[in-house]
């Protein structure tokens, strides 16, 4: 080693670059603009080296659900955060009522993701699976909706029972989304 | 702005030790970077990344994310978490010399 390289410090980030930290994400939402929360933090925490496990309940099994994950939708009814473009007046409700006007809010704001270049929930999912992260589907759900694993997304490890969730979730940060 | 001496030269470095000036990196440098983040040889699979890294900052004014590398640089994100192991964003970018990608995928 040269007496450059010992002058040098070994940069911040690799502080903790053995470390046991773990993260838990809950996925219980199957809307377009609640799909993204998850994925974006899952994507972050593996680029952190911070194992990572994403579990689909209820409606989030929509995001791995090979049927329905590419056609997520967003509706405005309900929702008061959304807002005419630029400006902070709310869509009245009874806008949500249009005809199309899910499948318009919806296109809309697939269309903002592609200009930001992020990508779709699929290719995502795809993203983070070969990042290292774990992927599972809850059995009640599951069960209810009459899916099983070949319906699911392909990344998608098991179908887990809640036992299971504690046991790999044990020692983990955990979110629920 | 602080400065370090790497393989001989003086290099202006963030609080972190990312190089600010990639006009100042050189494979020389790269190779020392690599060593203090305990990648020992830079294989041709790093240069690939290392290279197109360079090149791709010099047209867009900033590093690229891992998803960007993967879709457009052509290598796989498998292979950036196998060639850059745990933190594969923060240390490509501080072998090629270049701030850290910014985006968040």
């Amino acid at each position: 080693m040269t007496s450059e390289t010992q002058s040098m410090a070994v940069p911040a980030f690799m502080d903790g670059d053995d470390s046991e930290r773990k993260l838990a994400i809950i996925c219980s939402k199957g809307t377009l603009d609640m799909a993204y929360p998850g994925l974006i933090l899952a994507n972050g925490a593996l680029e952190n080296g911070i194992e990572t496990h994403l579990f689909f309940t209820f409606w989030g099994l929509d995001m791995v659900n090979k049927k329905t994950m590419k056609k997520l939708t967003m509706t405005s009814a309900g929702n008061t955060s959304m807002r005419f473009p630029g400006t902070a007046i709310s869509m009245p409700q009874w806008m949500s009522w249009i005809p199309g006007m899910t499948k318009f809010q919806s296109w809309m704001m697939r269309k903002q993701i592609r200009d930001l270049e992020v990508p779709t929930v699929p290719d995502m999912l795809q993203h983070v699976a070969d990042a290292g992260g774990h992927l599972w589907a809850c059995k009640m759900s599951a069960d209810m909706m009459k899916l099983e694993l070949d319906d699911m997304f392909d990344e998608v490890e098991d179908i887990i029972n809640v036992d299971a969730f504690m046991n790999l979730s044990e020692g983990a940060q955990v979110l629920f989304i | 702005m602080a400065t370090q001496v790497i393989a001989g030269q003086e290099v202006a470095v963030d609080d972190e030790g990312f190089m600010t000036d990639p006009s100042q990196w050189s494979e020389e440098i790269a190779a020392v970077l690599a060593k203090n983040i305990a990648i020992d040889t830079l294989t041709d699979d790093h240069w690939k990344v290392i290279k197109w890294l360079r090149e791709d900052y010099a047209v867009e004014g900033e590093t690229a994310t891992l998803r960007r590398v993967s879709t457009m640089g052509g290598v796989s994100t498998k292979e950036l978490y196998t060639l850059f192991p745990k933190k594969p964003a923060k240390k490509m970018s501080y072998v090629s010399g270049l701030p850290k990608p910014k985006g968040c995928v």
